[in-house]
């Protein structure tokens, strides 16, 4: 009992992981349509940012600070390449969002380096001891900040009224303009919201998984499965997403074998698709053609 | 007026620059190195190594009054663009002898064109197959991976340890070496009770750890991979407050692996190539100059902390350097025999001695050290 206990638990900390990546995919597929697929590498930029602002003697807050604004530039940077082909399909612009996950790859190698980096936990070393197994301060960081983010993206979307243009523009651009939203700046704001929240991401993994020019792919692909399994477009789905995928993982490494770990996943992620396509929480929006 | 002076004035130069060039005739090198790419952490050290290096001996005289000219490729550690790259270093480059590749796959891939066209080549990479059975015109000076399982084992011995859990990275490098250690765990009457895996991204290893400490016949702990994974299983192993001793292998043998895993790093043994704790070797170690000298001399010139792959390209250089000046030749069949011939070698990795049936050269007294982490530094087990 006290194993599964400790299996949950070590599930639901990856499982916060890739929800905190998944939520950034929700995001610019809500107001889009389109599936951001260097969203992994936002998370990345934001990561090593901050390692090499610290390097560079920066005090930890104003570190912080900066590279979550690089981070969002970079969002904004993406949404204009974005913009200026907007007569393309939505596949060609998904197949562009994945041109610049490897640029930003091969930037950061050129920019920082190819080593790998960390940075010491900013909420101290300690970790909490429950029954025979532990919840690091760091772990729990990363389970906090994404109730608070899923919470005010929830807020954000369904109370305000920026939040709402946005949801409109995703549902019907045309009806969206006639309603008087500037679709430009919604969409850039979009865009910069999830860059940011990557980064934050980027910079509690950080301590947790350490990071490199090539940390994000691995965790953009879970994150994204989180986002599909949950269903794409609500923020509670990343969560449910996630959490299925992190438990999921750690009971077949705990009870059948590590080395299935990572098909299991992607089993799920079949399976969902083929037996629930809108996902655990997603209702099947009507498809625009 | 003016064009004539030029087609003169080019001419001069295309007939000077024969002069110059039949003086000295430069002697080829080939080098084939994953640069870029996955592999790059070991390309990017040993293609800067070699560079370094045959700068040093051009500016000291050459070989045997001849220029060494260094033909590298960058394969970003693709197998099909290693075998492009030494079809062009024999064919059009006609080099005398080839550095690398890298990776074990790469090496495994261009075996039959060096073997063709009876090229010497040192690889860098690690697997066993490279030289085992002997191949005439293959060497290599990296130490196997199943040496590391066997120093493990040697120390579990001491240690009267005989109930091994594995924790391995799913990569190519934790896959080798977790069959390898399995090979030779029988030789030292050590049973393998817990094998598990994680995948080479994965940013948590709890879910393993907590199986291998709940499993009772357990005794100790080694980990197979590197990269950030055994960082992670590091710090998982101390959250879990797992009491058995843990091992890590010599793919995490550089400061940056106590960089990441912290505090929790303090405990850990691991084996590691000489040159990593060059300065602590005892005097009496006959290679402990080579090796610290090779040390100060790259950190000081690229501003980063040495590892042992760009050791392996020092080695691989001065092994054919030294055939070079012993064979009087750059006859590439003469290069091959005076190779094997190397003797008491003192290199960065330890001391090469090889022979018609060692194209490894090195053992597991030299070619490995058994460190242990304390206060975030290494100290050498005795």
């Amino acid at each position: 009992m006290i194993e599964l206990f400790g299996y949950m638990l070590s599930g639901v900390t990856v499982g916060f992981i890739y929800t905190l990546v998944g939520l950034g995919f929700t995001v610019i597929y809500n107001s889009s349509g389109i599936i951001n697929f260097s969203q992994g590498e936002f998370v990345m930029a934001g990561g090593m940012s901050t390692v090499f602002l610290l390097y560079a003697g920066l005090p930890l807050g104003v570190a912080f600070v900066l590279a979550i604004m690089i981070t969002s530039l970079i969002g904004i940077v993406l949404y204009k390449l974005i913009s200026f082909s907007k007569d393309s399909s939505q596949i060609s612009l998904i197949i562009l969002t994945l041109g610049f996950a490897i640029f930003l790859r091969g930037l950061a190698q050129v920019i920082f380096d190819k080593q790998l980096h960390t940075m010491p936990s900013f909420v101290g070393d300690g970790a909490f001891e429950i029954f025979e197994t532990t919840l690091t301060y760091q772990a729990l960081a990363v389970i906090v900040v994404s109730i608070v983010i899923v919470i005010s993206l929830y807020l954000f979307f369904n109370k305000t009224k920026t939040g709402q243009a946005m949801m409109a523009a995703s549902n019907n651009v045309d009806a969206a303009k006639l309603m008087g939203i500037n679709i430009k700046k919604i969409l850039m704001l979009n865009f910069a919201i999830s860059a940011v929240i990557a980064s934050i991401g980027g910079i509690l993994l950080t301590p947790i998984t350490s990071t490199n020019y090539e940390v994000g792919i691995m965790l953009g692909l879970k994150g994204f499965c989180a986002a599909i399994i949950g269903g794409l477009g609500t923020p509670f789905g990343a969560v449910a997403g996630g959490l299925v995928l992190g438990i999921l993982e750690s009971l077949v490494a705990g009870y059948v074998s590590s080395e299935y770990k990572d098909a299991v996943a992607f089993i799920v992620l079949l399976a969902i698709l083929f037996f629930m396509p809108g996902g655990i929480f997603g209702n099947l929006k009507s498809q625009r053609v | 007026m003016v064009k004539k002076f030029l087609i003169r004035a080019m001419a001069l130069l295309f007939v000077s620059s024969f002069v110059i060039l039949g003086a000295k005739e430069n002697i080829k090198i080939g080098a084939i190195v994953a640069a870029t790419g996955p592999a790059s952490f070991l390309g990017d050290p040993e293609l800067k190594t070699l560079q370094h290096y045959v700068a040093k001996i051009n500016k000291n005289g050459g070989v045997n009054g001849q220029m060494i000219e260094l033909i590298h490729y960058d394969t970003g550690a693709n197998p099909k663009k290693a075998v492009t790259f030494t079809k062009r270093l024999i064919n059009q480059d006609e080099v005398v002898a080839i550095i690398g590749p890298s990776t074990s796959g790469e090496t495994m891939a261009i075996l039959k064109f060096v073997k063709k066209a009876k090229i010497p080549l040192i690889s860098m990479a690690g697997a066993v197959a490279i030289i085992d059975p002997v191949k005439p015109y293959v060497f290599k000076i990296v130490a196997t991976d199943r040496m590391a399982c066997q120093k493990v084992m040697q120390d579990l011995n001491k240690r009267n340890l005989t109930n091994l859990a594995l924790i391995s990275g799913s990569g190519g490098f934790g896959k080798s070496m977790r069959k390898q250690c399995k090979e030779v765990a029988p030789d030292f009457g050590i049973k393998i009770v817990a094998d598990e895996t994680y995948g080479k991204k994965d940013s948590d290893m709890t879910s393993q750890l907590l199986k291998i400490k709940n499993n009772k016949n357990v005794q100790v702990v080694l980990n197979p991979g590197f990269g950030q994974g055994p960082a992670i299983v590091t710090k998982n192993y101390r959250q879990l407050k797992i009491k058995h001793p843990l091992y890590q292998s010599h793919g995490v043998a550089s400061k940056k692996y106590i960089e990441i895993a912290g505090d929790a790093a303090n405990g850990v043994r691991l084996v590691a190539p000489p040159v990593v704790v060059a300065d602590k070797l005892d005097d009496s170690i006959a290679y402990k100059k080579v090796a610290l000298t090779y040390k100060n001399e790259y950190e000081k010139a690229f501003n980063s902390q040495v590892s042992s792959f760009g050791g392996h390209a020092y080695d691989s250089l001065y092994i054919i350097v030294e055939a070079i000046k012993r064979a009087g030749s750059t006859n590439p069949e003469k290069i091959r025999d005076e190779i094997e011939k190397t003797q008491g070698f003192k290199g960065v990795d330890g001391i090469v001695n090889l022979s018609p049936t060692d194209h490894l050269g090195l053992d597991t007294k030299t070619g490995m050290i058994m460190l242990e982490i304390k206060n975030g530094d290494w100290t050498i087990v005795k």
